[in-house]
C-alpha cells in the first residue's frame, strides 16, 4: 500500500503516457481506447483511497527536481498530501466513470480514439494540477486542463456554435489567468520561490497590501477557471462539448480546480480579510444570479451549467467566510452528484435524441433506471436529508450565515431556487406525458452502471464530512440542528412548488412566460452577461485591432515591407538592363571596371599620402 | 622605353577594335591586334640592357618564349575562324552584334 503513496507521481505520469497509445491503437482496436484511457483513472483511484486511508501516518510524500538551475532556480516537484489525496479520489472515480459512460454514449462516432486520447490528457492533466508541490507547476497543469477543456468543448468542432463555444471558454478563463500569472510573478517577487512551503513561510513577513493584491490575483485565476461572475459567460456555451465530458471537465473536477487553489493557497487568503470578503460576495451573487437563470432554461443542460455556476459559488462563499473545508467537502459530494446528473441527462438525451425538455416528459416509465438515479442526484442537489448535497450545502450555508448574514440569506435563497428548478427539470423530463416524436429507450450496461455508481456516492457521500475534515485537518463541523431543520424546509418548499406546477405538463412554462415576460427573457438570457461583455469587451477590442489593421499593420508594417520589395525589384530592374547580351558591352564594362578599380587603389594610396602629409604638416 | 609605349599603344588599340567592331572578322583581327601588343611588350621588355652591368638577363630566352607565342597565335586564329565560319553556317550571322544571347 505505501508503495502506491511513495510513487504518486506515476499516477500523474501514466495517463500522459497512455494518451499516444490510447490514440494510436484506439483507431485499429476499437475495444482498446477506452481500456488504456481507464488505466490513469484506475491508478488514480488506487493512490488516492490509499493516501485517503493512511492519512493518519503522516505518510506525505513528495519530490522535486531542480527543474532550472543556476542563479533563479526553479524546482519542479510533487507531493501528495489530504487535500491532493482527496482530489485523486474525486479525479478518479469520476473520471473512471466517464470514460465507461463514454463507451456507450460516444458509441460509433468518428472521433473515438481522439476523444478517449483526450480524456487520458485531461486526467493526466488534472492530477499534474493536484499533485503539484508548487505554484508553477501547478499553473502548468492548470493551463493543460484548459487545453483539454478547449478540445473537448471543441470536439465536434464541424458545428459553428461548439468552434466558437471552445473559443470562448479559452479566451474568457484566459482573463483570469492573466491574473493568475501576475499573482504568480508578484509571489515570485515578493518570495523568491513557487514552493507551497517556501510560499507559507513567507506570509507572515508580507505587507498586507501585497497579500490582498496575491490573494486577489489568484481569485481572478481562480473564478475564471470555475466560471464565478463575471467570467461565467464561458460555461453555458461549453455544453456545446459531448455531455460525458460535461459530467467531468464541466462540473466535477475542472471547473472545482479554483476551489481547489485557494484552498491549496490557503495561508494566503487566511491573511487577508480583504479578499475573503471579495470572494464571499461574488460567490454569493454568483450563487443567487445563476440559479434563478437555471429556473427558466429549457436545454436540459443548461440548466445544470448554471446549477453547477451556481454551486460553484456555493463552495466560493464558504471560502470567502474562511471555511476552506467544508467548500472541500461541498466540492466531493458536488461532484458526485453533478456528475450524476450530467451523465443522466447525457442517457436522457443519448435515448431521446434531444436537449430540450418541452420535447421530453415521462421518460420514467421508459428509462427506470436513468430516472432512478437522477432523483438520487436531484435529491442531493436540492438538499434532501439524508443525501449528499445535504449535509454539504447545510455546513456551508451554516458558515456563510455565520460570516454574513446577507450573504447567508441570498444563498438561502438559492437553495430554494436549487430545489426548484432541479424538481421542475425533473418533472419535465421524467414525470407527465411524452412529448417529443422520437422512441426513446434506456441506454444499455455501460451507461447505467456509473450512473449506479455515482448514485451510491451520491447517496453516501453526505456521512463523510468527518473525513474529509479529518484528511484535510480541518476543523470537523457537527450539523447544526436550526440550519438541517431550516434547510430541509427550503428543500422541501422548492420541491413541493415545483411538483405542483411542473407535475403533468408544461404549460407552465407558456403560463409564467406571457405572465413575466421581462422577467423570464431576462434570466432565460443569462441577464444579458453576454451582451454586456460583448459591448465592453470584445466590440472594444475588435474596433481597435481593425484600426491598428488599418492604421499601423496596412501602411507601416506592409508599407515597409513592400516598399522594401519594391526598392530591391527597381535596383534590379536597373542592373538587369546593364546584362544586355552583347559581348561587346561586356567586354567594356570590364575594361573600365579595371580602370576604376586601379583608379580607387591608387587614389586610396594618393590620399592616404596626402593624409600622412598633412597630419604631419599640422602636427610638426 | 619607346617600345614598350608603342606596344601599349597597339595593346589599346587591339582593344578599342574589339570592342568597336562589328563584323567578327574584325574583332577576330583585332583581337591578334592585342596579341601583337603583348609580343612586341615582351620583346621590347627583353631587349633593354642593365644600366651598369650592359648585360640582357633574359634577352634570347623570352625572344624565344615570343617565337613559341606567334606559333600559338596561329593555330588560335584558325581556331577561331573556324568558329565564326561555323556560326555563319549555323546562324547565317556574321556580325558580332546579333549574336545577344547571354544576357539577364
Amino acid at each position: 500500500m505505501e508503495w502506491f503513496i511513495e510513487n504518486a507521481w506515476l499516477a500523474v505520469a501514466l495517463p500522459f503516457l497512455m494518451a499516444v497509445p490510447t490514440w494510436l491503437l484506439g483507431q485499429r482496436a476499437k475495444w482498446l481506447a477506452p481500456v488504456l484511457a481507464a488505466t490513469g483513472p484506475l491508478l488514480l483511484c488506487l493512490v488516492g483511497f490509499t493516501a485517503i486511508a493512511t492519512h493518519g501516518d503522516g505518510s506525505h510524500a513528495g519530490a522535486s527536481v531542480s527543474w532550472i538551475p543556476g542563479t533563479i532556480d526553479i524546482s519542479a516537484g510533487w507531493m501528495i498530501d489530504g487535500l491532493t489525496a482527496i482530489m485523486f479520489a474525486v479525479v478518479g472515480v469520476v473520471a473512471l466513470m466517464v470514460v465507461v459512460f463514454s463507451i456507450g454514449y460516444m458509441h460509433g462516432d468518428k472521433g473515438w480514439a481522439r476523444y478517449f486520447m483526450l480524456l487520458s490528457l485531461f486526467t493526466g492533466s488534472m492530477s499534474l494540477l493536484v499533485a503539484a508541490d508548487s505554484l508553477l507547476i501547478l499553473f502548468v497543469g492548470w493551463e493543460l486542463v484548459g487545453a483539454c477543456s478547449y478540445l473537448l468543448i471543441g470536439f465536434w468542432f464541424e458545428k459553428p456554435s461548439a468552434a466558437a463555444a471552445a473559443v470562448k471558454a479559452f479566451l474568457v478563463t484566459r482573463i483570469g489567468d492573466a491574473g493568475l500569472l501576475l499573482g504568480l510573478a508578484l509571489l515570485w517577487r515578493e518570495v523568491g520561490s513557487f514552493r507551497f512551503a517556501d510560499i507559507f513561510d513567507a506570509v507572515a513577513a508580507m505587507p498586507g497590501g501585497t497579500l490582498t493584491a496575491v490573494a486577489l490575483l489568484l481569485f481572478m485565476g481562480a473564478a475564471g477557471k470555475s466560471a464565478q461572475f463575471p467570467l461565467h459567460i464561458w460555461l453555458p456555451d461549453a455544453m456545446e462539448g459531448p455531455t460525458p465530458v460535461s459530467a467531468l471537465i464541466h462540473a466535477a473536477t475542472m471547473v472545482a480546480a479554483g476551489v481547489f487553489l485557494i484552498a491549496r493557497m490557503w495561508p494566503v487568503f487566511e491573511a487577508s480579510q480583504a479578499a475573503l470578503v471579495v470572494i464571499l460576495a461574488i460567490g454569493a451573487l454568483t450563487a443567487l444570479a445563476s440559479a434563478s437563470i437555471a429556473l427558466v432554461q429549457r436545454d436540459i443542460k443548461k440548466v445544470l451549467a448554471y446549477s453547477t455556476i451556481s454551486q460553484l459559488g456555493f463552495m466560493f462563499a464558504a471560502l470567502g467566510a474562511g471555511a476552506w473545508g467544508i467548500a472541500m467537502f461541498h466540492l466531493v459530494t458536488h461532484a458526485a452528484f453533478k456528475a450524476l446528473l450530467f451523465l443522466g441527462s447525457g442517457s436522457v438525451i443519448h435515448g431521446s435524441g434531444t436537449q430540450d425538455m418541452h420535447k421530453m416528459g415521462g421518460l420514467r416509465r421508459v428509462m427506470p433506471i436513468t430516472a432512478a438515479t437522477w432523483i438520487l442526484g436531484a435529491g442531493a442537489l436540492a438538499g434532501v436529508p439524508p443525501l449528499a448535497g445535504f449535509f454539504s450545502k447545510d455546513e456551508v450555508l451554516h458558515a456563510v450565515w455565520g460570516a454574513s448574514p446577507v450573504a447567508g440569506i441570498a444563498l438561502g435563497l438559492a437553495s430554494l431556487m436549487t430545489a426548484f428548478y432541479i424538481t421542475r427539470a425533473t418533472c419535465l423530463t421524467f414525470f407527465g406525458k411524452y412529448r417529443g416524436d422520437g422512441h426513446p429507450h434506456e441506454s444499455d450496461y455501460t451507461m447505467t452502471v456509473p450512473l449506479m455508481v455515482l448514485g451510491i456516492g451520491a447517496l453516501g457521500l453526505g456521512f463523510t464530512g468527518h473525513l474529509v475534515a479529518e484528511v484535510l485537518g480541518t476543523h470537523a463541523e457537527s450539523l447544526d440542528p436550526v440550519t438541517a431543520v431550516l434547510s430541509t424546509m427550503i428543500a422541501l418548499v422548492g420541491i413541493g412548488a415545483a411538483w405542483w406546477i411542473y407535475r403533468e405538463d408544461v404549460t407552465a412554462d407558456q403560463l409564467l412566460q406571457t405572465r413575466a415576460g421581462r422577467l423570464w427573457d431576462a434570466a432565460s438570457g443569462g441577464y444579458g452577461a453576454d451582451t454586456v461583455a460583448d459591448r465592453m469587451v470584445v466590440r472594444p477590442v475588435m474596433v481597435g485591432a481593425r484600426a491598428l489593421y488599418e492604421r499601423f499593420e496596412r501602411t507601416i508594417v506592409d508599407g515597409a515591407v513592400e516598399g522594401f520589395g519594391r526598392g530591391v525589384s527597381v535596383v534590379g530592374r536597373t542592373l538587369a538592363s546593364l546584362q544586355n547580351g552583347d559581348g561587346q558591352w561586356y567586354g567594356a564594362m570590364l575594361g573600365a571596371s579595371v580602370v576604376i578599380m586601379l583608379a580607387i587603389v591608387w587614389s586610396y594610396d594618393a590620399i592616404n599620402l596626402w593624409a600622412v602629409e598633412v597630419i604631419s604638416w599640422i602636427g610638426g | 622605353m619607346i617600345g614598350v609605349l608603342v606596344s601599349v599603344a597597339v595593346f589599346c588599340i587591339g582593344v578599342y577594335g574589339v570592342l568597336t567592331r562589328r563584323d567578327i572578322v574584325g574583332v577576330l583581327a583585332s583581337i591578334e591586334v592585342m596579341l601583337a601588343g603583348s609580343m612586341l611588350a615582351l620583346v621590347a621588355m627583353a631587349s633593354g640592357a642593365d644600366s651598369v652591368t650592359g648585360v640582357r638577363p633574359l634577352g634570347q630566352s623570352i625572344e624565344a618564349v615570343v617565337l613559341l607565342l606567334m606559333v600559338i597565335d596561329a593555330a588560335e586564329a584558325a581556331v577561331g575562324l573556324a568558329l565564326l565560319v561555323s556560326v555563319a553556317r549555323r546562324r547565317g550571322v556574321t556580325r558580332i552584334d546579333e549574336l545577344q544571347e547571354v544576357k539577364g
